[in-house]
């Protein structure tokens, strides 16, 4: 029931379009390389300093010097740069960015996103998250949608410092697609075998089935 | 004679004599394990120099496979001579996340862009800017807000230290350096930033074997350098398989 984490990847995949400057997160985003369409040309970006971000390399390809942003071993294309971290987020801030695809804490009815302490218990840091969430045109969220212990994660209001405000425009759970619209969360699609109840009984507030805003 | 050679030393200790003093600020560049001046944090770990302020985006970090081991500045963080740390990212930095919740370091936490903006600034001469970064969470708080076009910025100031420590791929005698790949991140506004900037290079090369038109730092910011080539650390080594067909 649902959907697994390279489900929601391959689903997160169908939001890069042609054309398209993405910068992926640690975790199920980074995965999300794997899934794009062969007929779709997208840019990774990675915010150390890299546009062109290639697969994992091959065993006897590996370079200390080459990594991403979640410091894993990664390859060059043909059309790679890199750049100083300055350089890498004036593209984040300067908008130039077309999509983020991020993972969560807690994200709620807003867009407000939390994703980098939980006070007194852990500190992850900040990273890139905020720039990124500032200044990217489109932010999608990658999650699932309960805590390990099973609480919401999808709120009323984040419970934890945030990272941005009013910041996130579509997440995608284990459960479903919602997007974050001026009256909330609302449906867009459903996991195999998932209803909707399910949904509104695993999450901290109102899920709308119908958007009242055109989109 | 060449009258920049005078900016080439010997190696690490030859470089940092006389510029360490307890207390001070210290740019140390790199992300993670990439791109770290590993021969310079080794040798201002030796002097036992203390109450340091660092500004870097990680902290070093701690091996996961070995636990009590770790690298970068972990190794000074480790003894406790870190009081003050300005970075972006802590991750499995278990030890300063220790620190930092038993309030053992005074760790003012930036967001990476704000962090690497504030260090470009500050090596240009610009006192602050306004970002949207930041605006409506903790790290904003304290900071004066402004609305350009109907939209909140807030104040960042700029950042400058004591000593900037950079890790190169190629360096010459004049101080010009060039990065290799990934390698680069916080490193060329830190040569900017740091009243004295001290670069690691791979290698040192003579006169004219650099391409001025390829050169990521020019020499004007690099008042000393030395050629080391530490062992470089993979924190997360990631590889794919060959098709068999």
């Amino acid at each position: 029931m649902g959907w697994d984490r390279n489900q929601m990847a391959a689903r997160a995949a169908q939001e890069i379009q042609e054309g398209f400057y993405v910068n992926l997160g640690i975790g199920i985003p980074t995965l999300v390389a794997n899934y794009v369409s062969p007929n779709v040309h997208a840019t990774f970006h990675s915010e150390n300093g890299m546009l062109g971000v290639g697969p994992f390399p091959y065993d006897d390809g590996v370079d200390a010097d080459l990594i991403n942003a979640g410091k894993q071993t990664v390859s060059e294309l043909p059309t790679s740069s890199y750049f100083s971290s300055s350089e890498s987020f004036a593209m984040i801030r300067g908008g130039h960015i077309d999509l983020a695809i991020l993972g969560a804490m807690e994200v709620d009815e807003k867009g407000d996103l939390a994703n980098w302490m939980i006070p007194g218990k852990m500190v992850k840091g900040i990273g890139g998250a905020m720039d990124l969430v500032a200044g990217v045109k489109r932010v999608v969220i990658v999650m699932d949608h309960m805590t390990k212990n099973g609480q919401p994660k999808l709120l009323r209001k984040c419970t934890l410092p945030i990272t941005g405000a009013g910041v996130v425009n579509r997440v995608i759970t284990n459960l479903c697609v919602l997007d974050i619209t001026a009256s909330g969360f609302y449906l867009v699609e459903l996991a195999p075998d998932v209803n909707v109840d399910e949904i509104a009984n695993a999450t901290d507030a109102i899920i709308h089935e119908k958007t009242v805003q055109e989109n | 004679m060449n009258t920049n050679s005078s900016k080439v030393f010997a190696d690490a200790r030859s470089a940092l004599d006389g510029v360490l003093f307890d207390g001070m600020s210290i740019m140390a560049g790199g992300f993670g394990a990439c791109g770290i001046a590993d021969l310079c944090i080794q040798e201002i770990y030796k002097k036992e120099i203390r109450n340091l302020t660092v500004i870097s985006n990680n902290c070093g970090g701690e091996f996961t496979d070995r636990p009590g081991k770790g690298f970068g500045l972990w190794i000074l963080l480790n003894k406790k001579r870190i009081s003050h740390a300005i970075c972006s990212y802590i991750g499995t930095n278990k030890t300063f996340e220790r620190q930092h919740l038993n309030k053992e370091i005074n760790l003012e936490l930036s967001a990476q862009g704000t962090l690497a903006e504030r260090i470009r600034a500050g090596g240009a001469g610009i006192a602050g800017f306004y970002t949207q970064t930041g605006v409506g969470t903790i790290t904003s708080e304290g900071k004066e807000i402004r609305k350009f076009d109907g939209q909140s910025y807030v104040l960042e100031t700029g950042l400058t230290a004591d000593l900037a420590i950079v890790k190169a791929w190629k360096g010459d005698t004049e101080g010009n350096l060039v990065y290799r790949k990934t390698a680069q991140n916080f490193n060329p506004m830190m040569a900017t930033a740091g009243r004295i900037t001290v670069a690691e290079v791979e290698y040192i090369v003579g006169p004219g074997e650099l391409n001025p038109d390829c050169i990521h730092t020019p020499g004007i910011y690099v008042q000393r350098l030395f050629e080391g080539r530490a062992d470089k650390i993979i924190e997360q080594r990631t590889v794919r398989q060959r098709d068999s067909g």
